[in-house]
């Protein structure tokens, strides 16, 4: 079952779950703090919390090839919420997992929403997680967005992290929180840009406690106009491990960044790397495509779009 | 048709002028293979950027089948069909082989027409048209990649600067047979390439020599090719380059550093 949604709430949801109809498998529709249609499958069950503030999503031991879309969209404008859902992966299951959140806000107050998700990843389990913020809308207000990600991870799990905001949130303060067993295997990819007045902060500690336990947190952000943007990333390597993470960020007109990139290591063998690099557009870049007929506008959109691909 | 009248350029050096390119007139015939050369410093580079629009010149005129584009943009000369390949070719970092391919046609072409091109360089195409454009390619592949964006965009006039610079023998050779290729196919276009080698100064109908920012020498391949041999300006496929002479712009790694 499914409510009706508007126009607006429809291309939202288009915008940050690429969903065009119901999806199929098991999903979660949010729409202004109230579940718009909810659906289980025989080895995903979702159920709201007994308090009412979030979703527990249990996921069968051994369940493959399913998909999970848990996608919120805000468009009442002073809307405030904070949602608590709880992901319990069984051991040995494969499954995407689609989240998101857009904020359409054409009103003068502003508009938030603080999502907490925690992942308990079983033992050889192989996530994909797909989180996609978008904002839109004329009004005053701001839209804002805080996610919390908590991700604990057993024995030889996988876990490979999308996390997409290119455009319209005004205010987001993201912390990824990470903690993996022997064998456990992270792979983050961030791709952020902000314009305007915005203001993105996305802070990761990962925390590596497995005897061959790895992580891959990336981070390729645009800040333009006069937006900030902090990425702070920090891996601990606290067993025989292997770490890498990167800051790439191209920044424009009075745009401002901070990379953080922070190592620590607790062993011996443990095997750490991190990258950063902030800078202008080169120059080459652009008279390159113009030498291909494109004008410098057109050329520096085709390099922040394939940056950000 | 390109036409450069009295062309000077000069850069500011340590607060001193000094002159690139002086008092310089060259005519570029349709249907021509030329090639320009001469020693390090010479102000090769120069010309080729100066027609591509990259530089302006501080005096003279540059005319393309009887326009003036003395003041227009790279744009604009693009779209009246100058190409140019660098001489160092760029990286972009998320940009891939087919999306650049794409944006020197202009068209949203299948990856199968891309592909002839990539084919039409020596790159075999599956392997390469979903390649990042960035650090991972060898600076010979890049070099193809770059000559294969020209190839796509399909200008009437072609500029390639060295295109021999930062490239191994074997790709060399691979090269020589895209512009003997090119050469066969050249009605209604022209190409001009700044060159040290001897190979490349072969297929040449035209040869220009290029010394201290003036035209030293300028004629018929047949008339040119032989008062080079064993100088400066001309190099053997596998000879080197003379260590006292001037270093050029690759070598100085002028430039940005890319994001």
């Amino acid at each position: 079952m499914i409510r009706q949604l508007d126009e607006i709430q429809k291309r939202l949801l288009r915008e940050v779950a690429d969903l065009h109809k119901v999806p199929e498998g098991a999903f979660n529709i949010r729409s202004n703090g109230e579940s718009a249609g909810r659906a289980s499958t025989a080895n995903i069950e979702i159920t709201p919390k007994e308090n009412g503030s979030g979703l527990d999503i249990r996921i069968k031991p051994g369940t493959k090839n399913e998909s999970v879309h848990i996608p919120v969209v805000m468009t009442q404008s002073g809307l405030t919420e904070l949602v608590y859902n709880d992901f319990f992966i069984g051991e040995d299951a494969d499954v995407i997992i689609v989240a998101g959140c857009g904020i359409d806000n054409c009103g003068p107050k502003d508009s938030e929403h603080d999502g907490i998700h925690r992942f308990y990843v079983g033992k050889n389990a192989k996530i994909k997680y797909v989180e996609k913020h978008y904002g839109s809308g004329t009004g005053t207000g701001k839209r804002i967005l805080n996610p919390g990600t908590e991700v604990y991870m057993e024995e030889n799990s996988t876990m490979e992290m999308e996390m997409v905001q290119i455009k319209g949130v005004d205010d987001t303060d993201r912390t990824t929180t990470a903690e993996l067993a022997a064998g456990a295997k992270l792979v983050v990819r961030e791709r952020l840009m902000t314009h305007g007045q915005q203001r993105a902060i996305s802070s990761y500690v990962v925390n590596l406690n497995g005897e061959g336990s790895s992580a891959d947190v990336v981070s390729r952000s645009v800040a333009r106009d006069d937006s900030y943007q902090k990425f702070d990333a920090k891996l601990l390597g606290n067993a025989a491990c292997s770490g890498h993470t990167e800051c790439d960020s191209i920044i424009m007109d009075h745009g401002r960044i901070l990379a953080v990139p922070g190592l620590e290591a607790n062993n011996v063998d443990a095997a750490l790397v991190h990258e950063a690099a902030i800078g202008k557009i080169a120059g080459d870049q652009i008279i390159k495509l113009m030498t291909l007929g494109l004008t410098e506008q057109e050329a520096e959109e085709q390099i922040i779009n394939g940056f950000l691909k | 048709m390109l036409e450069l009248d009295r062309i000077s350029f000069s850069v500011d050096e340590d607060g001193q002028e000094k002159d690139i390119i002086e008092d310089i007139s060259l005519t570029i015939p349709d249907n021509k293979l030329v090639v320009i050369t001469g020693p390090n410093g010479g102000g090769k580079s120069t010309m080729a950027r100066l027609i591509a629009g990259i530089e302006k010149p501080i005096s003279g005129r540059i005319l393309f089948n009887g326009t003036d584009i003395t003041q227009m943009s790279i744009t604009d000369r693009a779209k009246m069909g100058i190409g140019f390949a660098f001489q160092q070719p760029v990286r972009f970092k998320g940009l891939q082989v087919l999306d650049l391919i794409r944006l020197a046609t202009g068209r949203q072409i299948t990856v199968a027409e891309a592909c002839k091109y990539l084919s039409a360089v020596g790159l075999c195409a599956r392997d390469y048209i979903d390649r990042e454009v960035n650090a991972s390619l060898s600076g010979g592949e890049l070099k193809r990649i770059e000559i294969a964006t020209i190839l796509a965009k399909g200008s009437s006039l072609s500029i390639f600067d060295e295109p021999e610079a930062g490239i191994d023998l074997w790709s060399f050779q691979n090269l020589i047979e895209v512009f003997e290729n090119m050469r066969r196919s050249i009605r209604g276009s022209s190409i001009l390439i700044i060159s040290h080698q001897e190979r490349i100064l072969n297929i040449a109908d035209e040869i220009v020599v290029l010394r201290d920012g003036k035209i030293a020498a300028q004629g018929p391949r047949e008339e040119i090719l032989p008062t080079l041999i064993g100088t400066t300006s001309m190099m053997p496929a596998c000879g080197k380059a003379d260590p006292g002479a001037p270093k050029s712009e690759t070598e100085t790694g002028k430039g940005e550093q890319q994001a």
